[in-house]
């Protein structure tokens, strides 16, 4: 895990305690006022980090976002409303202590599941928009989280909407086993259709977004975006340096790689996100007269 | 009666009928075709266009070897992208040319090396899913041996999903799944039975349609009367499937995947 480390971890015990994935509303108020970047170590104070995207002042690292604040820095004032805000929880595997875990970590973290979804506006264009939350379960795409997805985009077909999806996610989630990974052809056939409506869908990859998402709507997008320095990738790094008994290079699947290799169309830092959506957005038509 | 772990053992048996044996022994004239005009052949899947019943079709296949010389040729029936993007290439001239698609499932997974991954692993799979959901022919899946994780899946978005007997389909290995989960890879039996992976498991949640039978300690390529009931079934199957019109056939098969886990 990678991300922001607590400086007061480090004077009190005298331990690294690495939060990057956890920088959400509920543990804003437990990690104190300043942070370690874990990629320059720089000390951060952190007002000034929030202030600034949740990105390092000092080199440039973007941080995880919640989905909460993915959509406040890009969706207007006011404008957001949440679809299927909470949903039945479903166990189809019957994995013993799976929806205790999801209960306990929902009260904890205050957040209902792995991705936020429902229709605002960005620069007063209407969009269908659905943010995943890394700080629930790695982000995991089980029932929930392909239900409201697949919800979004039929809303999305339905009103005729452009869809974005940012992804974070370390794949389909385990404990509902083969029913999250038919997630991936629910979510899939869903995009499909909204294209075949010639719609227009912005995928953005941030970091990481790995396995069963990547594999589907993740990597569908009309238009591809990824945030700088962002891990996207099939395999875990792991598996394959266990597959070819190698150590792979730190670059590997990097926003950057994936460039390189012609999977993404565009590395966008996040203090420019909102900007190049709406131009995306406007070049198709979106929020002009003729639409 | 046997446990999840046994059918595994079963599914990933030596002896166990390959791919290319269900082809001899249910197809007529099959033409295999190579490569997927971009970067290469992948030999873990055959595929090509064959009659069944006197009627053409296009059949997509994952291989495994028989022996190690011709499982590493098969890299072991795990597809890198370029066999996702023949597959797709393949059943997209299915569709040009009204031909029902047949795909045989067989892969520990998709491959996981360094290549997969600067050609695009998950866009592969993600293409071939968003696809084959559209594509206006029939399409029968049938899980033959081992359905293991977006590897499977990438070929599995049928009307009709069949399995073997002693098949499993999975989100991962239950060594994977044991590591993951209990941080200990030697729990894959629990994990293989609580996993929900047998074809009969699979049935009751929804994923699959039907079930073929196999003889005691599994299909292998003697067993003729395995072969001949996978092809009664595909003939019976493409039939009642060519009844639907083109709209009704793809709103059955989103519907299909639409409803799990909804």
């Amino acid at each position: 895990m990678r991300g922001e480390i607590l400086i007061t971890d480090i004077i009190k015990k005298n331990k690294i305690e690495e939060v990057g994935a956890k920088n959400t509303e509920a543990s804003d108020k437990m990690i104190g006022k300043w942070l370690k970047c874990d990629s320059c170590k720089e000390i951060l104070y952190k007002a000034d980090v929030k202030e600034n995207y949740s990105i390092c002042m000092n080199c440039g690292r973007h941080f995880r976002l919640s989905a909460r604040r993915r959509i406040l820095q890009t969706i207007d004032d006011g404008t957001f409303t949440e679809l299927n805000e909470i949903m039945p929880d479903v166990n189809p595997l019957e994995f013993e202590g799976y929806l205790e875990k999801v209960n306990l970590l929902r009260e904890k973290i205050k957040i209902n599941e792995a991705v936020k979804t429902g229709i605002g506006e960005i620069n007063g264009i209407k969009v269908a928009i659905a943010a995943m939350d890394g700080n629930f379960l790695m982000g995991s795409m089980g029932s929930v989280v392909g239900e409201k997805i697949t919800l979004l985009i039929e809303e999305a077909i339905k009103e005729k909407l452009p869809l974005i999806i940012f992804s974070v996610s370390g794949g389909a989630r385990m404990q509902e086993g083969i029913i999250s990974l038919m997630q991936m052809a629910k979510t899939s056939a869903a995009i499909a259709k909204h294209s075949e409506a010639g719609l227009l869908y912005i995928s953005v990859l941030t970091d990481p977004t790995t396995g069963g998402v990547t594999a589907s709507f993740a990597s569908l997008g009309d238009i591809i975006l990824a945030e700088p320095g962002c891990t996207v990738g099939f395999a875990g790094k792991r598996v394959i340096e266990q597959t070819i008994k190698q150590t792979l290079p730190d670059d590997f699947q990097k926003a950057e790689f994936l460039l390189e290799h012609g999977f993404i169309d565009k590395i966008v830092d996040r203090r420019e996100m909102k900007s190049t959506l709406t131009n995306i957005l406007r070049l198709h038509g979106y929020g002009g007269e003729h639409k | 009666m046997k446990s999840a772990w046994d059918k595994v053992c079963i599914a990933r048996n030596m002896e166990r009928a390959r791919a290319t044996d269900y082809i001899e022994n249910i197809f007529d004239g099959f033409i295999e075709l190579h490569g997927d005009r971009n970067f290469g052949d992948d030999k873990s899947i055959v595929a090509g266009i064959a009659l069944l019943d006197g009627d053409p079709v296009t059949v997509i296949a994952q291989q495994k070897g028989k022996n190690t010389s011709e499982n590493i040729e098969r890299n072991f029936g795990m597809t890198n992208p370029e066999g996702y993007r023949k597959a797709l290439r393949l059943m997209k001239q299915a569709e040009k040319f009204n031909r029902p698609i047949i795909t045989f499932i067989d892969t520990p997974g998709a491959y996981p090396g360094i290549g997969a991954e600067e050609r695009g692993q998950g866009e592969a799979i993600a293409r071939n899913i968003f696809e084959m959901s559209k594509l206006k022919v029939p399409i029968i899946s049938i899980v033959i041996g081992e359905g293991s994780s977006g590897g499977a899946l990438a070929l599995g978005i049928g009307d009709e999903i069949i399995m073997l007997e002693n098949a499993v389909y999975s989100i991962l290995s239950p060594e994977g799944f044991a590591t993951i989960l209990y941080k200990d890879a030697s729990r894959n039996v629990e994990a293989a039975e609580k996993m929900k992976m047998t074809a009969e498991d699979l049935k009751r949640l929804g994923v699959i349609d039907k079930i073929i039978k196999e003889p005691e300690g599994g299909v292998t390529e003697e067993s003729r009367e395995v072969f001949i009931n996978v092809k009664k079934v595909l003939i019976e199957d493409i039939t009642t499937l060519k009844k639907n019109d083109t709209e009704k056939l793809l709103s059955k098969r989103y519907d299909k995947f639409r409803k799990i886990g909804g």
